[in-house]
Formats: structure tokens, C-alpha cells, sequence
């Protein structure tokens, strides 16, 4: 896989609490203590040039936050973020790197605003950073975008309405492509789209990569289209990455017993009648997390360390690409036999 | 009145290892189906014309099956749920063909008498659990209100079978947790009440639309099997309704694929996915990413389903299929058999 010298986006230990707590009056009145939600506690990871991370986890993971931390709608509470080598976190909006990042938001109804022609939506970036100054410049280069997407020059006259779900995320694709990225954020771009359109628009995201030497972070719940388009993966489980890997080495030989039981659980067209391993518990109050490892109360190999020490991500022994945040992987507990790959 | 509720033990017992049920028959021929539907067709009529969401489809669900239904947005599959439960919003309405539970018709059933088989005969399981359940009540009272509405038992007999049917669907401490409102549940902890409540009269039935759709992974897991295991368990028979094929593939016993209002293809579920007969079944599988496969691209179906309002005449999936020739264009197929499978493609008949 692509892999350069520097990486084009780093995260280093990045955290980001949220102040939760009820009102001071009912703080005082009800004796109700401040609380804090710690939506992403510690996560460090990096993506090269032509790279695609994804990140995977169950709703209320963090990795939404993590999205939104990068490409700065929240300021981390700690950690670095470093975007071709400067940091990005404190300084206020450098309009070099927002040019250079963009972002894909799930829902194509909600992102993109009913009342604008499809090509004032695509034309906004570019007028927004003067990236083209006449009006002829700016029609030529949305007609130009609209076509890399597969829509039609002609599209752009039309209203959001006119077009269907997948049709529309093209349309929001061409938008983030307007100010030549080098960098995307696809948070659940696919999750609100029918299977045969979700591949429609999977195959283009791929094409845009390899044309524009694209590097993607994508986040998804859904672990088999991260299997088809990332190039390492991430999984995230109550604001931390527990196990960062290539992504066959994830999805054939996973380490972490989270990853293990998360690619247990996915439906897959090949497993046909096959009894499937139970799962025991659901994802706890991120309000009040278990103390030391935030798995240990659903994980089969937890014992005294698990309940009392916060894991850290290391190199597994032998391969240098593979990172667990696990004691029971450290210390050789987990039987390797225990997971069959799907 | 005494109700036949397996003891929990009983239940691990049964659930370890699945023996193969009579009934399960493959076409559905060799048992006395449960639901017959022939010919269904849902109209919604609309000032200027009348949109036909559901076109002539027909099927059965034998007791202990699990019916599969597939298909994207629009395709129909969730107005097949709502006519066998006769829960049409006007002004649509049933235009034609007839539904039978047993030998009874259920279709044209005045409102009053499709109430009482809704729920006693008939469960529903819906996608999301938070609008299935009433916030301003308890779990508690809702189940028992469900159960004294359908079955003749004393609040306490009621109180007792709304505790067994909870531990039953695996909540854990159900005598903490009845007397909670939906708001302290989470959301698979939600959904296993919304299926308690599904099965609170002992339905011959279930209907569940998009039970796992809105949940995560891990707890779809454990919906799923619990679904499966409680079919096995009571004879329930369920029509599950899903875009999810992966689901499918692990709970259904036969799988009907939708398509424009039709169904396109019918048969045992391993069959439909390795071998489909269907343009579109194939184009809809190969458009799955797995996670078993390595794939390079995935196979594109291109273009999109068609709106109800312009669906093209003969085959409605011809403009966007590969093998498309001169009759497609003409004539509209019907469901023919290929191997073990029923397809409506023309490419089938020599």
C-alpha cells in the first residue's frame, strides 16, 4: 500500500470531552455532580497519500467525533492534530488546509440545501476560496465535476429534489471534489443508500482515488464496506482504537476479542444456515465507563489487570503494522483458535 | 386458560442445537401453508393518476418458516407486510387478489375483526422500537395491556405471563425491569420488548419490518437469533422484511426478491444467492461487499429502480438489465420455475 515518507493527516493522542452536566441550579438544588463524556479519549493514527483509513465501531464509538475533530468543527480538549506535517488543531481556520480537506456527510437529503440549483451547491467552494473568478470559469468547472461524477453538465440547472439518494451523494462527491482535496472525510456516505447504489457509488469513490491520488478517511458501522474499500482499518469502542491493522490482517486474523466479536456478529451471504456465536452485552453508558478496559465487562478473557489498567496500543510481536490495545493479546492469554474467520 | 410457555430452561435446552423442523418444505407444497397470498395488489390513488405499489404477487409461509423479502426502497416489500396485517394507509387501499390465514380470508375482514386477528393471530415487529412503544407507560403495563386485550387472564395471571414473556426475549431482572419506561431500555433492549409484545398472544405470525435495521451490529446478532430461536421453539411462522441480505442469508428458510411492485424471484434461500436465476437477483448479490471476498469493484446494476409513476412496460427491470431482448420490452413475465427456484425472466424459457 501507498506509503510516503511523511503522512498526509496525524493524529497524536487526540481527546475531546464533552461538558454534559445538568444545569448549575439543579446541580446545587439536586445535588447532581458535574459530568463529563469523554466522546474520544486518546486516539492517535495516521494516513498517508493515496491511503484509504477506515474506521469502524458501534453508534456512540467516537468516531463521528473523530470526523469532525479533523476537519475542525470541534477543538480537541487535548492531543495534536497535523495535517502535511503543520498543526492544524489550535490555530483558527487556515483556509489552505479547509481547501484541502473536504467532507461527505451521510444523509444525501439532509446535506444539501433544497432551495440552491445543484450547480450554485457545487459552485459554492469555489466561490467561497475565489478559486475561480468569472462566472464562465465557475460553470466550466461545475460542469466539469458533474461529468468526473458521473451526472451530466446539464444536471446542474436542476433542484436536489429532482435526483435520487445515490444521485445526490454524487452531487455532494462533486461538491467536496470542487476545491481539488487532497483529503476526504466520508462519514457513512453509503449507510443511507440502497446495496446496488451503494456500489455504484463505492466503484466511483474508488475511480476518484485512483484518478485524483485521493486519500480517505471513511467511517462506516458497516464492516464489509469497510473490507472493500480501506486500505488499513480501525476499530473504535467507547472513544478509543483498540486494534489499528491492514485491513486483510483485520478481517482475516483479528486480534482484539471487540474486533473479534464484531466481525462474528456481521450477517454475511456466506454463512448460510450457519449457527452464529453468540454476543453477550451491548456497549455500556458512555457517561459512566467501566474502569480500566472499557470491554472487560463483555470480554471472555478479562481478569484482575483488565478490571484495574487502562490497555495502551502496541505492536503485536512479529508484525510491526498491527497494533491491539489489549493485555490479554500482550501477554499471550487469548487462544489463537478461538476466532474462525467468517 | 393455560398457555403453552416453555420454561427458560427448557428453552437453552431446545436452543442449542436446531433440529430440522417438519414443515420446512422448500416450495412450500407439501404442507398446509400458514398465509396464502394470491394475486395482491395495493393501489394508492393520487389526483391524477394511481400509483400500483404492490402488482400482483403471490406467496405462502408454511407454520415455522421464515420468509425472506427483499428488495431496495419502493420495491414494495414493506406494503406486502402492511396489506397481511391490513395496515394500509388510506387512501390506499387493496385492489385486488385475496389473503388467507388458513382457510380463512383476512383481506376483506371489517376493521373490528382484522383488530382481533392483528396481534392474536398476527404480530408485528417494527424497525424502530422507539415508536413502536407508548413513552408515557411502562413496559409492564404496555405487555399486559397487550395480553389482556387478546387473551382472557386476570391482572395477575397477565402480570405473570408479561414477566415470562419478557426473561423469555432476554431481559435480564425482569422484575426490575417491568415496571421501567422504554426511555431506560436501550436500543436492543427495546426491540426485544417491542418482540415480547409481538408475541404476547401467541401468533401464529409475525410480520417484522426492518427489525434489525436501526440497531447495531453486535445487538442485530442477537436479535436475529433470538428471532430464530423463537420460531423454532413455538412453530411461529415470521415474514421478515429487510434490505439486509446478510440477515436474509442467516435466518430466512426461502427468500422472495422484490422488484418495481413484483416479485422477481422466489425460492430456498441458499439457492436464490449462489445460483440466482434473476438479472436483478445476480446484480443485487454482486452488489454486497463481503467480507469473505476480495473484490476489486463490485458488480454496478446501472440506474436506479423506477419511480411507481413511470414503470416500463413488459419486464419493469428491462432498462437496466444485461441480457435485455425484444420480448422483455413486450411482455410482462410471470414467475416460472428454474431449477429450484422461480424466476419472472424471460431468459428462461427456450
Amino acid at each position: 500500500m501507498p506509503t510516503s515518507a511523511q503522512p498526509l493527516v496525524e493524529l497524536e493522542n487526540v481527546a475531546r470531552y464533552f461538558d454534559v452536566s445538568p444545569p448549575w441550579l439543579n446541580r446545587i438544588l439536586e445535588r447532581q455532580r458535574r459530568q463529563v463524556l469523554k466522546a474520544v479519549d486518546g486516539v492517535s493514527f495516521s494516513v498517508a497519500k493515496g491511503e484509504t483509513l477506515g474506521l469502524v465501531g458501534e453508534s456512540g464509538c467516537g468516531k463521528s467525533t473523530v470526523a469532525r475533530l479533523i476537519v475542525g468543527l470541534y477543538r480537541p480538549t487535548r492531543g495534536e492534530i497535523r495535517f502535511a506535517g503543520r498543526r492544524i488543531d489550535a490555530a483558527g481556520p487556515d483556509p489552505a488546509v479547509r481547501r484541502a480537506m473536504q467532507m461527505i456527510f451521510q444523509d444525501p437529503y439532509a446535506s444539501l440545501n433544497p432551495r440552491w440549483r445543484v450547480a450554485d451547491i457545487v459552485a459554492e467552494p469555489i466561490r467561497a476560496h475565489g478559486l475561480a473568478r468569472s462566472s464562465r470559469d465557475i460553470n466550466a468547472r461545475v460542469g466539469s465535476l458533474l461529468e468526473q461524477v458521473g451526472l451530466a453538465s446539464a444536471d446542474g440547472a436542476k433542484y436536489p429534489h429532482q435526483f435520487s439518494g445515490g444521485q445526490r451523494q454524487r452531487i455532494s462527491i462533486a461538491r467536496a471534489l470542487a476545491t481539488q482535496p487532497a483529503f476526504l472525510i466520508c462519514d457513512e456516505p453509503t449507510s443511507a443508500l440502497d446495496v446496488s447504489v451503494q456500489a455504484q457509488v463505492l466503484n466511483l469513490m474508488r475511480r476518484l482515488q485512483r484518478e485524483l491520488g485521493l486519500s480517505y478517511l471513511f467511517i462506516s458501522h458497516n464492516l464489509a464496506v469497510v473490507h472493500h474499500v480501506a486500505d488499513r482499518v480501525g476499530a473504535m469502542y467507547l472513544g478509543r482504537i483498540v486494534e489499528l491493522a491492514p485491513v486483510n490482517v483485520l478481517f482475516t486474523s483479528p486480534q482484539h476479542p471487540y474486533t473479534r466479536m464484531l466481525l462474528a456478529a456481521v450477517p454475511d451471504l456466506t454463512r448460510t444456515g450457519m449457527p452464529r456465536t453468540a454476543v453477550a452485552g451491548e456497549v455500556p453508558n458512555p457517561l459512566d465507563p467501566p474502569k480500566g478496559c472499557a470491554f472487560h465487562p463483555r470480554c471472555p478473557y478479562a481478569d484482575e489487570r483488565c478490571r484495574r489498567e487502562v490497555p495502551r496500543l502496541k505492536h503485536v510481536a512479529g508484525d510491526a503494522d498491527v497494533t491491539v490495545a489489549c493485555h490479554a493479546v500482550e501477554e499471550g492469554r487469548l487462544a489463537q483458535e478461538a476466532f474462525t474467520a467468517a | 386458560m393455560t398457555l403453552p410457555i416453555p420454561e427458560v430452561d427448557r428453552l437453552q435446552q431446545r436452543s442449542d442445537r436446531a433440529a430440522p423442523i417438519a414443515g420446512r418444505a422448500t416450495l412450500a407444497n407439501t404442507v398446509a401453508p400458514l398465509l396464502t397470498v394470491e394475486e395482491l395488489r395495493v393501489e394508492f390513488p393520487s389526483r391524477d393518476v394511481t400509483l400500483v405499489a404492490v402488482d400482483g404477487v403471490s406467496f405462502s409461509i408454511t407454520p415455522g418458516e421464515v420468509l425472506g423479502v427483499v428488495g431496495e426502497s419502493g420495491a414494495g416489500k414493506s406494503v406486502t407486510g402492511a396489506a397481511v396485517i391490513g395496515l394500509i394507509d388510506p387512501p390506499g387501499r387493496i385492489a385486488g387478489g385475496r389473503i388467507m390465514l388458513g382457510d380463512r380470508r383476512i383481506d376483506n375482514l371489517p376493521p373490528e375483526a382484522m383488530r382481533r386477528v392483528r396481534g392474536r393471530e398476527i404480530g408485528a415487529v417494527f424497525q424502530d422500537p422507539l415508536t413502536s412503544l407508548n413513552p408515557l407507560y411502562t413496559v409492564g403495563r404496555q405487555l399486559i395491556e397487550t395480553i389482556t386485550t387478546h387473551l382472557d387472564l386476570s391482572p395477575r395471571a397477565a402480570h405473570k405471563r408479561a414477566l415470562e414473556l419478557l426473561a423469555e426475549v432476554g431481559i435480564p431482572a425482569p422484575k426490575r425491569r417491568i415496571d421501567q419506561y422504554p426511555h431506560q431500555f436501550s436500543g436492543g433492549m427495546r426491540q426485544r420488548v417491542v418482540i415480547a409484545l409481538a408475541l404476547a398472544a401467541s401468533p401464529k405470525l409475525i410480520i417484522a419490518d426492518e427489525p434489525t435495521t436501526a440497531l447495531d451490529v453486535s445487538i442485530q446478532a442477537q436479535i436475529i437469533m433470538l428471532l430464530k430461536r423463537l420460531c423454532r421453539d413455538h412453530g411461529t411462522a415470521v415474514m421478515l422484511i429487510t434490505h439486509d441480505m446478510g440477515v436474509i442469508a442467516e435466518t430466512a428458510d426461502r427468500v422472495a426478491v422484490m422488484y418495481a411492485g413484483r416479485i422477481v424471484e422466489i425460492g430456498p434461500v441458499s439457492d436464490v444467492i449462489h445460483r440466482p436465476a434473476h438479472p436483478y437477483t445476480r446484480g443485487l448479490m454482486g452488489s454486497i461487499p463481503s467480507i469473505a471476498a476480495d473484490r476489486e469493484s463490485l458488480a454496478q446494476i446501472d440506474g436506479t429502480m423506477p419511480r411507481l409513476n413511470a414503470i416500463p412496460p413488459g419486464c419493469a427491470f428491462h432498462p437496466r438489465c444485461p441480457h435485455v431482448f425484444d420480448r422483455c420490452r413486450r411482455e410482462r413475465p410471470e414467475l416460472m420455475p428454474v431449477g429450484p427456484t422461480f424466476a419472472a425472466c424471460w431468459l428462461h424459457v427456450h
